[in-house]
């Protein structure tokens, strides 16, 4: 029995076979098992079907003894290019941040372990921010970047021949910086909001962002967890005497605010 | 004789029910104290009577003769009396009943008497007491309560512009390919741990922040783990953490060990989990005038008033402390609901308790407020 060293995933293949009279058959493979009869000094073939899955085959023919041969199925040209990337947000200027894997894969799932050119590219709105090709290593090509300096979408390819996958992360703001308040009393109290909140790079924080506001005068303390709206964030807060008022979101802290008593 | 059983047997229920009615109020008495019970009698010819008289009707809802049998001296309207009781617009009050009371004379005269009142409410959030002081005076011979004004928040009509926030997940059209719909779940932490013994158990505590730029839904598990490996016992933190926590917010949390004790634990396994929600960044509510105080029955309170900054009902307020040392450590975590509904742009009072062992030790305190609208539910 003389079997072919490797083949293709989902190609035929023909065993040939020395001898005459009767024997059986047997095909071994990832997912496969098949036993047929067939007539020594004939060809056996392989269907296109049996031999689906990448990874060694093992072929049987046996008549007063047992014969046997193995041969190795590799992986389809590439059909797909799966591709991970992580994280799915991230703060800006972060280095080596942002990393990305690709893993091409033939039209019957086999990962396809021949080495491949992938060129990964990322792009903030239309200006490209990084661009590589890389070669698969066992399978798997990829990257691994800083996160850019502006927050917003970051919209990163990969491409192998006419197959491609896109993915975007969120670039977002890293922690407040430079927080500052002002206030003025009112009828109800102290309105008191902080300036433009804005990280140390100068991009917006995102709204919802708690910033925490603290009032203290004679008759105890006051507090205020109120979310950034349209980059600002305010509260209103009960004060009469003489207060001292202070900012904080995160690790992040603000100036200090005093405001006279009520007159 | 056939029909001698039916008739001892209804002989029997007709003793019984009537020593129920008449015995059971009695029972468990203490001199100088009313306890809880529901009986009502005809006339009040003491303070307890005329209190115990009050209570048994407001059990009943039966709001007629408990409002016709005030004081005259009374302020107030039949509205706002039966309001104070059963509470409204959705508040923790208004899904509560008054299960029992205990009563005891503070100071009485022939014509006057001061009485505190243990009220023992059961509410979906479970067991709540309330303390609260009742004025009484003879009236004609017979004992009346003299019902206080009570102020009612009333909200004016007025329109309160909103920026709504919101977060929308987009989870990726198209195929299932794998890592096409990955969105990272959010990044919490948590940022102190402490674990303590207390009179009902072991008690571990701490605060969690959300450091990620969108909302989490935020659960604390911890478990406790003896000498050799094994779990006692696992909780979490179930209402005794603020769950949704918006980007930088930072919640306190207590997970408690009923009947363990800490010198037989090893080693505290936690674990935070936290999920992406859609949220609201509103309402806002300010924690104005927070101070730690003794209260009448000489407790150590956190006491202040939450103010809702924005233009909803909070129905049912719900307030979170943490307390720290000296050092800036959790020592301990209180909460409470407060029983009146939140009104727009008005404010109510709440108090957490704070452990007399621990009252002297806490240097300063942190609160959150979890809240409850049956309009976003």
């Amino acid at each position: 029995m003389h079997a072919p060293a490797s083949a293709i995933a989902g190609e035929e293949v023909t065993i040939s076979t020395n001898g005459s009279g009767k024997a059986t058959f047997y095909l071994l493979g990832p997912g496969v098992s098949r036993k047929s009869d067939v007539s020594l000094g004939s060809e056996v073939q392989l269907k296109a079907q049996d031999l689906q899955n990448a990874g060694e085959y093992f072929a049987f023919l046996c008549s007063d003894t047992c014969r046997s041969s193995s041969f190795y199925v590799t992986a389809a040209k590439p059909a797909s290019l799966t591709f991970l990337v992580h994280p799915s947000r991230v703060p800006v200027g972060q280095g080596d941040a942002v990393s990305g894997v690709a893993l091409p894969f033939d039209q019957f799932r086999n990962l396809v372990l021949t080495p491949e050119t992938v060129n990964f590219h990322l792009l903030e709105g239309t200006a490209s921010v990084f661009s590589r090709s890389s070669q698969t290593r066992d399978g798997i090509a990829w990257f691994r970047t800083a996160s850019q300096k502006s927050a917003g979408t970051l919209q990163v390819d990969a491409s192998l021949g006419d197959l491609s996958a896109r993915r975007a992360v969120q670039q977002v703001a890293s922690d407040p910086c430079n927080l500052r308040i002002k206030g003025e009393r009112t009828k109800a109290g102290i309105l008191v909001q902080t300036e433009p909140v804005r990280d140390c790079a100068g991009n917006p924080v995102p709204d919802g962002t708690i910033v925490s506001f603290t009032a203290t005068d004679g008759n105890g303390r006051s507090t205020v967890d109120a979310p950034i709206k349209q980059g600002v964030a305010r509260a209103q807060l009960e004060a009469p005497g003489a207060t001292v008022i202070s900012v904080a979101s995160g690790v992040a802290m603000g100036n200090e605010l005093r405001i006279g008593a009520q007159p | 004789m056939k029909f001698t059983l039916p008739i001892i047997l209804v002989a029997v229920t007709a003793g019984l029910m009537t020593l129920a009615l008449f015995g059971a109020g009695h029972s468990s008495g203490t001199v100088g104290i009313a306890a809880g019970s529901a009986v009502f009698s005809t006339k009040a010819s003491t303070p307890e009577q005329g209190l115990n008289n009050l209570l048994a009707d407001v059990q009943r809802r039966n709001w007629d003769r408990a409002y016709s049998a005030l004081s005259t001296t009374s302020a107030g309207d039949r509205q706002s009396f039966i309001q104070d009781w059963t509470g409204s617009d959705g508040s923790l009050r208004s899904f509560s009943s008054l299960e029992g009371f205990q009563a005891r004379p503070l100071h009485a005269t022939n014509d006057d008497a001061q009485m505190r009142v243990r009220l023992h409410w059961t509410t979906p959030v479970g067991p709540i007491e309330d303390v609260r002081d009742f004025h009484l005076i003879r009236e004609g011979g017979t004992w009346k309560v003299a019902w206080p004004k009570m102020q009612i928040s009333s909200v004016p009509a007025q329109i309160i512009p909103v920026t709504y926030l919101r977060w929308d997940l987009v989870s990726g059209s198209g195929s299932d390919e794998w890592g096409s719909k990955n969105v990272d779940a959010p990044h919490v932490r948590i940022i102190s741990m402490n674990a303590v013994d207390s009179a009902e158990g072991a008690v571990v505590m701490g605060e969690v922040v959300n450091e990620d730029t969108i909302p989490a839904f935020v659960n604390v598990n911890a478990a406790l783990v003896d000498g050799a490996g094994k779990a006692i016992d696992d909780e979490s933190s179930f209402d005794k953490i603020d769950h949704v926590l918006l980007p930088k917010q930072v919640t306190p949390y207590r997970i408690d060990f009923p009947n363990i004790n800490l010198k037989n634990v090893k080693n505290v396994r936690m674990d935070v989990k936290a999920t992406l929600v859609p949220a609201s960044a509103d309402p806002v509510i300010g924690v104005m005038n927070q101070k730690v105080v003794s209260d009448v029955q000489g407790k150590s309170i956190l006491q202040g008033d939450l103010m809702n900054e924005s233009g909803q009902t909070v129905n049912i307020p719900h307030v979170i402390a943490s307390f720290y040392d000296n050092n800036g450590k959790v020592i301990w975590v209180s909460d409470g609901y407060v029983n009146r509904a939140l009104l727009p742009q008005s404010g109510q009072p709440f108090a957490v308790e704070i452990p007399k062992s621990l009252a002297g030790k806490v240097q300063s305190f942190h609160v959150v407020v979890n809240q409850y609208s049956l309009v976003r539910s």
